[in-house]
């Protein structure tokens, strides 16, 4: 089954989405995610959207949810990389991104965890 | 019919024809799965980016697609996009109509209404769609079908 990948840094879960994700993708990401940070211990989930070029209401409940059921297992998610033209979409389609950090690039996200990956 | 596959939707429906004098090509495509609103949302980027739409415009309108197909599949158990070349005189714009034989839209003001879902949704297919695009239109009938139609203009 196709899958995204989450890789593994220390006590922190990465994901970079890369592909045009159909709904049963997102899904599976988020279930796998929450899978991770428990098998895992997490402390920390980031995930990179800098090449996703459209987040949709699915797409951006998926995100909420992750967030949400991060935290509930103790850890914290960051959202990075959102594009501007995604941005403005997003807010004129009436989602927030309630309750969800986001920082402008990885650097910044690890920053945000509390992180430094110098 | 239009429908270059061949399973047509037999909801019938005047948004088919709504912008006729101003379509210059017209492609149909179905939709039945996940697959589908992904390779609609591919096509719906090429063409925006054909008639050069800015980047905010070509993100709203493949969103807004995405939403409306997401719909179609899921209220209305599948169905077909035609995805429009529209010119009015100097100006550029795509339109595209979904169209279901599903049950309908038993109350359209209520379904319009951000946050209202039926399906366990966030209830912002349809508001936040017609929210991003120029022109939205919708044809339903309970027990027959439901048709929304959406334009984005080049600026």
């Amino acid at each position: 089954m196709e899958r995204i990948p989450i890789l593994r840094m220390g006590d922190l879960l990465l994901v970079t989405i890369q592909v045009d994700m159909h709904d049963r993708l997102a899904m599976t990401l988020q279930d796998d995610l929450t899978e991770r940070i428990v098998s895992d211990g997490a402390k920390g989930v980031l995930i990179d959207i800098s090449a996703l070029d459209l987040v949709d209401s699915f797409i951006g409940r998926m995100i909420s949810n992750t967030a949400a059921m991060a935290r509930v297992l103790d850890a914290q998610t960051v959202v990075v990389g959102m594009q501007p033209a995604v941005a403005i979409t997003l807010v004129e389609l009436g989602l927030t991104l309630h309750g969800v950090k986001t920082a402008l690039n990885v650097e910044k996200g690890m920053a945000l965890l509390g992180k430094n990956i110098f | 019919m239009n429908a270059a596959h061949n399973n047509a939707v037999s909801f019938e429906t005047e948004l088919l024809e709504r912008d006729e004098r101003l379509r210059t090509a017209r492609l149909s495509l179905p939709l039945r799965t996940d697959e589908d609103v992904v390779h609609l949302r591919k096509h719906v980027r090429e063409r925006a980016v054909a008639i050069a739409l800015s980047l905010v415009d070509q993100t709203k309108l493949v969103t807004a697609a995405s939403e409306l197909a997401r719909n179609t599949i899921k209220y209305g158990g599948g169905g077909e996009v035609h995805l429009d070349a529209l010119t009015d005189g100097f100006k550029k714009g795509i339109g595209l109509i979904f169209v279901d034989a599903g049950p309908g839209i038993p109350d359209l003001d209520l379904a319009l209404r951000d946050g209202y879902t039926t399906g366990g949704g966030l209830g912002l297919g349809l508001s936040g769609s017609k929210r991003l695009c120029d022109e939205f239109a919708i044809d339903t009938r309970p027990g027959e079908g439901t048709a929304v139609c959406i334009i984005k203009w080049k600026r």
